[in-house]
């Protein structure tokens, strides 16, 4: 008896919580958002990588000549995810990731 | 050397580790393991890890040495063991031991320090059913 | 309440279903709704696992033994704490705190990820819903945590006494914090795959995950081998038992993962090998919890005959096809970016490293499974004991922690011998300096693998200090800050290079303390009367007397009766006293005799350890209690009905007179150098784990300033 009834009760609450994304169908300023994240964390990761192959190089463990090639290459990747940055930003109220 | 060679060479060098290592692995494991046994199937002039049970009531303790019966997990045949060393402790009347040695004019001598109890009761399930 | 938490678990299951089929529907078919609404499928999973935990826990706190699981593991005398920790020493409520814990993981990364990878993370929802799925359906089919009793006991069977040892309530939500822990890089990998996105995306929004499933593993082996070591009574802390090992293959294989993804991250390599790894890592992770539960391989914590080892097997089954399906179903995809431009190379080692770690994996899984191996080859059941695992594992050790050491100096794609040998000749100076002295003071040299680790050990820990010199000097000249500045500031802003380096340190120091341990310990057995004096290793240890405690013994694991032993330890005129003891626990089989029954039940060691950094004095006790036989039987017969207050009274009177005349009581004494280090360096591990899984400063920033640090990135890539 308990657990019928407990059974009943949670498939109600636990529909009800599943169901309300599928009635409010406002997710396509999502998507905007989602790929500003997804490319600031692109961003971030390029700019460690830059900054790991600077010490790697300090350290000696690239050569000049290749970190040279390396970083180029990094930075010209930075560079284009910036841009990519600037032109979804474009489209986002400021501020709009923090939210 | 073209680097498709270059490749070939690094896949054979790999392969002959990986067939060494397993080499290695097969012949050690065979050449040093010993061969579990109830106490019905013990035969002279080998050494075995005796698997089995302890007999109810036939653990004593004699100086240094203990004394207790092993009888097969699922029969009535048991052998006398006789053991020194470190006694874990679920040791007990009734449990699932692992003894190694090597039996001796009828009484299985094991290895100072061999004696394994396992452990029944993390989850008690078989102990409820023993 | 227990219909309530049947519901909870009933209600989950069909949820995790849903969030499977909801946000795999909402990614083909591009309706984002549907993947919204099946990642909150899996938050709700989360809840009703908490809310069926808090119930059982409940049950336990308040000892209700209307419930199965409380009868079996817990009694009324249990200690609190126990009481909770004994939840998770049964193998339902093991069940439950998997799904809970697995299902806690998933939610927050899930959250964490959900305005990121639009195409891979719907999959892994899918992949995390039906392994919640696998484990509540366990629990709601065969194993139900929740099953009643119609007729409560008054008294419950109360926790295994083996089991009272604060470690060994920690080291299995540990182990399992590991084991799901590597489902998260898991699903990602297997959505990636899915999602065609083979880059480095999933390893990045993942990576974080693994490093923590890999810290809570690796805490978890530790203590595990410090309960042994503490409290098991043979005195050694690893014994390649089955269990042991099923929890060390995931760590090693983990371990081999964690190394390769920095070079897909960085070269865009072993694309294939690190989906294939996080695979194997999970299945083993699988295999661990399945080994634990279904008893096929013997091993003192073969937990006998259980009712779900099949469903286990099947579901690891199933995990290994569809991974491997999938893999290659992707190959074209994973192609690697670019080659290997030399075996002296940083990429090269890294791929050594693996193939090393991999290899211990396979060792130590091949002698596991031996018994099985020999008994579908040969037909009869052989095992290999620890001495096999010894005679194998030692090189590949060797070579591994020569490779900790050599790896962080090396150069991405390729170096030259002289380059490195530039920056190698310290280290290799001061391991041959260690040779030197080792060989001229200490008798190290009777065993010459612990000679080279010792070597090796030194070889590393001066290549970590360099390492951290070296780059500290170069930020030194670069900013002109002052040298503790240069050096928080270095390792501050690349903690995951340097945490690595920590925990390589790490590695060293506990190999230190293994090598040193397993080969010089000294060990006596022997048996004492009272007065007597024995010498292990220096130390003269006298036997000065008995002594016998009812209730409540020093170590709080509400034992009620504990026979112990005082010893004088002398050494170079120091002096202090030791106290091992032995505690004995009532056997509730009341056909034992009246008064029999309360020594007739679990016994356990409570070992006595004066620890040192030099070494550990560890002693245990075995007190005789063969000589109160007579007394005992004598007393079961005279006093076999009396009431409760009756029968404690004569234990009391057998307890005394075992303290005023004991008989020879058998003693284990072992000193062993540097078993300390073994924990220092496992501290040292985590300690490097947990600053490498820091989130970077950078990180933190974003959060507060994103739009700006994009402005500042401009200006850096520009200049």
């Amino acid at each position: 008896m308990e657990y019928a009834l407990a059974l009943v009760v949670l498939a109600v609450v636990v529909g009800a919580v599943l169901s309300l994304p599928l009635r409010r169908r406002g997710e396509e300023e999502l998507r905007e958002e989602t790929m500003l994240a997804e490319l600031s964390a692109a961003k971030e990761a390029k700019y460690r990588e830059i900054r790991d192959a600077e010490l790697d190089h300090q350290m000696g463990k690239l050569s000049d000549a290749d970190w040279r090639s390396v970083d180029r290459d990094l930075r010209s990747e930075a560079i284009e995810i910036l841009r990519q940055l600037d032109r979804v930003e474009g489209h986002v109220p400021e501020g709009g990731m923090d939210r | 050397m073209d680097p498709s060679r270059k490749r070939k060479l690094r896949l054979v060098v790999a392969l002959t580790a990986a067939v060494l290592l397993a080499t290695a692995l097969i012949y050690t494991s065979f050449s040093a393991s010993t061969e579990a046994s109830k106490p019905s199937q013990l035969k002279p002039g080998r050494s075995y890890d005796l698997t089995g049970k302890v007999v109810p009531g036939s653990i004593r303790h004699a100086g240094d040495d203990l004394r207790f019966r092993v009888r097969d997990r699922d029969g009535t045949a048991s052998v006398p063991v006789t053991y020194t060393g470190v006694v874990p402790d679920p040791f007990r009347d009734g449990r699932e031991v692992i003894v190694s040695g090597e039996l001796e004019h009828g009484t299985f001598v094991a290895e100072r320090d061999s004696l394994v109890t396992k452990c029944p009761s993390k989850f008690t399930k078989d102990e409820q059913t023993s | 309440m227990a219909g309530v938490g049947s519901a909870c678990l009933a209600i989950a299951l069909l949820t995790a279903l849903y969030a499977a089929a909801a946000s795999v529907f909402g990614a083909r078919a591009g309706r984002r709704e549907w993947v919204t609404s099946g990642r909150r499928a899996i938050y709700c999973v989360a809840t009703l696992c908490i809310v069926a935990f808090g119930l059982l826990e409940a049950a336990f706190l308040r000892s209700d033994f209307s419930y199965a699981l409380v009868a079996e593991g817990s009694s009324t005398d249990t200690p609190t704490f126990y009481k909770v920790t004994a939840l998770w020493a049964t193998q339902d409520g093991s069940l439950l705190l998997w799904a809970t814990l697995l299902s806690l993981f998933a939610s927050t990364v899930l959250f964490l990820t959900r305005r990121s990878l639009r195409d891979i993370a719907p999959y892994a929802t899918a992949v995390l819903g039906c392994v919640a799925a696998f484990f509540l359906l366990l629990m709601v089919g065969w194993e139900n945590p929740f099953d009643t009793l119609a007729t409560p006991p008054l008294e419950g069977a109360g926790l295994n006494p083996l089991l009272r040892h604060p470690a060994m309530m920690i080291h299995p939500p540990m182990l399992y914090t590991g084991y799901v822990g590597f489902s998260i890089p898991f699903a990602f990998a297997i959505g990636a795959l899915v999602a065609g996105r083979t880059g480095a995306d999933w390893i990045r929004a993942t990576r974080r995950f693994a490093l923590i499933a890999w810290t809570f593993l690796g805490t978890g082996i530790m203590l595990g081998a410090l309960w042994s070591y503490t409290e098991l009574g043979w005195g050694g802390y690893w014994a390649w038992d089955p269990v042991e090992n099923a929890s060390l293959m995931p760590w090693l294989v983990g371990t081999a993962f964690l190394h390769s993804i920095m070079v897909q991250e960085k070269r865009g390599m072993l694309k294939i090998w690190n989906v294939s790894l996080i695979c194997a890592t999970f299945t083993l992770a699988l295999l661990g919890t399945f080994l634990v539960r279904s008893g096929i391989l013997s091993s003192i914590h073969a937990f006998g005959a259980s009712t779900i080892g099949v469903q286990f097997l099947i579901f690891i089954g199933l995990v290994i096809a569809l991974s491997a399906g999938l893999i290659i179903a992707r190959l074209p995809q994973l192609r690697s970016e670019a080659k290997l431009d030399s075996l002296l190379s940083r990429e090269a080692f890294f791929l050594l490293n693996n193939l090393v770690l991999v290899g211990l994996c396979l060792v130590i899984m091949w002698g596991t499974f031996f018994p099985l191996i020999s008994e579908a080859i040969t037909g009869t059941q052989a095992s290999v004991g620890p001495p096999w695992f010894n005679r194998l594992v030692t090189p590949l050790a060797l070579v591994l922690v020569l490779l900790t050491g050599i790896g962080p100096v090396l150069a991405w794609r390729r170096f030259t011998p002289a380059a490195l040998w530039r920056v190698l000749w310290p280290p290799v100076s001061a391991a041959a300096l260690a040779l030197v002295l080792l060989l001229a003071f200490t008798n190290a040299a009777d065993s010459p693998a612990s000679l080279a680790m010792f070597c090796l050990v030194a070889f590393v820990l001066v290549v970590v200090g360099m390492e951290l010199a070296r780059g500290t000097k170069a930020r030194r000249t670069m900013t002109g800050e002052s040298w503790p500045r240069s050096l928080a500031r270095l390792t501050g802003r690349n903690r995951r290079r340097y945490g690595g380096y920590l925990a390589h340190a790490g590695i060293a120091v506990l190999f230190l303390g293994v090598a040193a341990s397993s080969a010089f310990l000294e060990q006596r057995d022997v048996r004492l009367k009272p007065g007597d004096t024995f010498e292990v290793d220096g130390y003269r240890v006298t036997y000065r007397e008995a002594t016998a405690k009812l209730g409540g013994d020093s170590a709080g694991t509400g034992a009620p009766i504990s026979f112990g032993a005082v010893l004088d330890v002398r050494k170079h005129g120091k002096h202090f006293v030791m106290r091992p003891s032995r505690n004995y626990y009532s056997s509730g089989d009341a056909s034992l005799g009246t008064i029999s029954r309360f020594f007739e039940g679990e016994a356990t060691s409570e070992v006595d350890v004066r620890w040192g950094l030099k070494r550990d004095l560890w002693l245990a006790v075995r007190p005789d209690i063969g000589s109160l036989e007579k007394p005992i039987q004598e007393a079961d017969r005279k006093f076999a009905d009396s009431p409760g207050d009756v029968q404690a009274l004569i234990v009391a009177a057998l307890a005394e007179r075992y303290r005023r005349d004991p008989p020879p009581a058998a003693f284990r004494a072992i000193a062993s150098p540097l078993v300390m280090w073994i924990w220092i360096g496992g501290a040292i591990v985590v300690l490097g784990a947990l600053v490498a899984a820091w989130p970077s400063p950078e990180a933190r920033l974003r959060r507060v300033r994103s739009l700006y640090s994009a402005r500042l990135g401009r200006e850096l890539s520009r200049a």
